[in-house]
């Protein structure tokens, strides 16, 4: 594996995220990322696959999801349908399975990126059940008798909001990175890759205020990257006088999503 | 190669394996720590720790391990124990073998520099850094023959860092000791679950995906199947203190109960409050006024022992709370004292856990009695996150 990333020109990540990333590239397992919403799990994916210029497999997975659904669907109700139509093809079961994302990025011709994305959501027993083939980066169809394998080793990036613990089997597999969230020389860079041009004071300014509301302990859900970034562009499209940005916080609704917290800002403001 | 660290890992509550060592070895021949040590603080942290909880803990053991240990003499390179002991020695040296090479003075003073710096720091520090300043610099300009690898000493800052990054501990609200918020609770009692098994009890809830494959294996014909519900099990009874020295750790419990309460995956949640330990009487509200006694007895008769029992309280209370018999009023005798109550419960439901939120008093304290007291009847815990997973795996045990 010659390749390593750097980050890209619109995803500022953090020295030590880089290695992460590098490190389990080169030891091929799986890249598990975890961090406050909003510090970019996501798109880090994203931004992995963009620099090494691979396809991107993205697996959402939901409370409802089961390690099953990334390996394959059988879909026999599709063919008890044609079975009872008569249609051609019902004698191949090969026609009835579906591969999941697990399965499409094995079987991809060249090597993807696969997303596994808030792996915690599902159920506690998920993880466990994707050790073997997230392993061996192969499975097996009992339907068919064939074993799909993966063709190149998939880049296996799993994010996780920590809402459940990970079983360890499963941790030990895996390089892990924790995404602190970014200070405010970082948070700089951050915003102005989404900005072409900025006025200088606005920026100063909505930085202060945004790291001002995220150190008021009394507000619950704290302010994240993504947010901070429409709310600088509420207020670029807004015309606010920059100076009235750390005083008077406009748009807050934009940053803070609770009643509470934005009655917890606005004791704080008229102190 | 440096198994010292992985047992210090181990003795630190670190359950690394030997697979994960073995990747870390790995990882060291494909070179992935880049010579240095911030790499290889990076690498190690990247493949042996698991959670951001652990960061803190991985932190204070790379510290112990890599700057403050003192290495076995015989393992340095002789010019490094010579070094160690008088670096102003092997600076003048150092110096004079720059200047016999056609070195520009600039790039030398510029290296110089860095390298006294370097050294000045280490005399801030006594342990600090010595080692790696040490190998790393001395490694480097020693073995290749004091060829003018001088820049490598001064790209030590680097070496330097993680030690800084380590010593910072910037991980520190992560760890799991610390008590956090609600959700957090939810996790840990998410781990008290017990399905009903997949083996016994009626089948009597409706498989879809099986009736649909069984159906589509015969071709069309109907084959209704069943299969056995699978329901988390535990019945969970919650005694409270209430008031007094808890009303510091109100907020606390308050959560504590919110967590037990909101996540509803218990079969059954019973809540109730005593006042420093359980009497005749307990409450179904904190206020703990007399509408709203339950008679303890009441609630030994009605929970039966398949009940898990928490018990929170911080245990203090004066030692004839604990001993004398209590009245009651009910049945105008007095029969039980708190510690024969907490005995009969302990009988009665073989799990059993007390989450304490104040830490253990220091023995002899003036608390001291009773919470050793109850501790010898009772497993008592603290009621952190990581107390209550504890507490949670142990009342999922028969012991």
């Amino acid at each position: 594996m010659t390749e390593t990333f750097q980050g890209t020109k619109n995803y500022v990540a953090s020295p030590e995220l880089l290695g992460a990333v590098n490190i389990a590239n080169a030891l091929q397992k799986p890249l598990l990322v975890k961090g406050e919403p909003g510090t970019g799990k996501t798109m880090l994916a994203q931004a992995v696959a963009e620099a090494l210029g691979k396809q991107l497999i993205i697996w959402s997975v939901k409370s409802t999801t089961k390690a099953q659904d990334g390996l394959y669907v059988y879909d026999v109700v599709q063919r008890l349908y044609d079975s009872q139509f008569g249609s051609a093809g019902v004698d191949d079961i090969a026609k009835y399975i579906k591969l999941g994302k697990l399965g499409e990025a094995f079987s991809a011709d060249e090597q993807v990126v696969l997303l596994i994305d808030e792996i915690d959501k599902a159920d506690l027993e998920f993880p466990n059940d994707l050790l073997w083939e997230l392993d061996r980066m192969e499975f097996y169809i009992p339907e068919t008798k064939e074993t799909v394998r993966a063709k190149h080793r998939p880049i296996v990036i799993i994010t996780s909001n920590a809402e459940k613990e990970l079983p360890d089997a499963f941790l030990r597999r895996c390089i892990f990175h924790y995404i602190a969230f970014p200070d405010p020389e970082q948070m700089e860079k951050i915003v102005r890759v989404h900005f072409d041009k900025l006025d200088e004071t606005l920026l100063k300014q909505a930085m202060e205020a945004f790291y001002f509301l995220r150190s008021i302990d009394a507000i619950e859900k704290k302010p994240s990257t993504s947010e901070l970034v429409d709310w600088i562009r509420a207020l670029e499209l807004g015309g606010i006088d920059p100076d009235r940005i750390r005083k008077e916080i406009p748009f807050a609704g934009v940053l803070l999503k609770k009643d509470k917290d934005v009655a917890a800002m606005e004791r704080r403001l008229s102190r | 190669m440096f198994t010292g660290f992985f047992y210090l890992l181990r003795s630190r509550g670190f359950h690394v394996t030997l697979s994960e060592w073995m990747t870390l070895m790995e990882a060291l021949t494909l070179g992935l720590h880049h010579c240095s040590l911030t790499g290889f603080y990076d690498l190690c942290r990247a493949v042996l720790v698991h959670s951001e909880a652990d960061y803190d803990r991985f932190d204070s053991a790379f510290l112990e391990y890599f700057d403050g240990v003192p290495f076995p003499e015989d393992q340095l390179p002789e010019e490094l124990m010579r070094w160690l002991k008088k670096p102003e020695d092997v600076m003048r040296e150092f110096r004079a073998f720059l200047n016999t090479t056609d070195y520009e003075s600039k790039s030398i003073e510029e290296i110089l520099k860095k390298f006294e710096e370097r050294l000045r720091e280490q005399k801030e520090e006594h342990n600090g850094g010595d080692y790696w300043i040490g190998t790393q610099g001395f490694t480097e300009f020693g073995h290749s023959g004091h060829t003018p690898e001088g820049l490598r000493v001064g790209g030590q800052g680097r070496y330097r860092r993680a030690f800084k990054v380590a010593g910072e501990r910037h991980y520190r609200d992560f760890r799991k000791d610390n008590t956090l918020d609600i959700r957090q609770f939810q996790m840990a009692f998410r781990l008290l679950r017990q399905y009903s098994s997949r083996a016994q009890g009626e089948k009597t809830e409706f498989d879809v995906d099986e009736t649909v494959r069984k159906t589509g294996d015969k071709g069309g014909i109907l084959d209704v199947r069943f299969k056995r519900p699978r329901k988390n099990t535990v019945k969970v009874l919650m005694l409270m203190d209430s008031g007094g020295s808890m009303e510091y750790y109100s907020n606390l419990c308050s959560m504590l109960f919110q967590a037990a309460e909101r996540d509803n995956q218990f079969k059954e949640l019973h809540v109730y409050y005593f006042h420093n330990c359980i009497a005749p009487s307990v409450y179904t509200q904190p206020q703990m006024r007399r509408e709203h006694s339950v008679a303890t007895e009441w609630v030994l008769k009605n929970f039966g022992s398949d009940y898990k029992v928490i018990l929170v309280g911080d245990a203090m209370l004066d030692m004839y709370e604990l001993l004398e018999k209590r009245f009651d009023w009910r049945t105008k005798e007095e029969r039980y004292s708190g510690m024969d109550y907490l005995k009969r419960f302990k009988e009665q439901y073989p799990h059993l856990v007390w989450l304490n939120p104040e830490d253990a008093p220091v023995m002899g304290g003036l608390w001291g009695e009773s919470y050793g007291k109850i501790a010898q009847v009772v497993d008592m815990y603290p009621l952190s996150v990581s107390g209550l997973e504890r507490a949670m795996k142990k009342l999922l045990v028969t012991k």
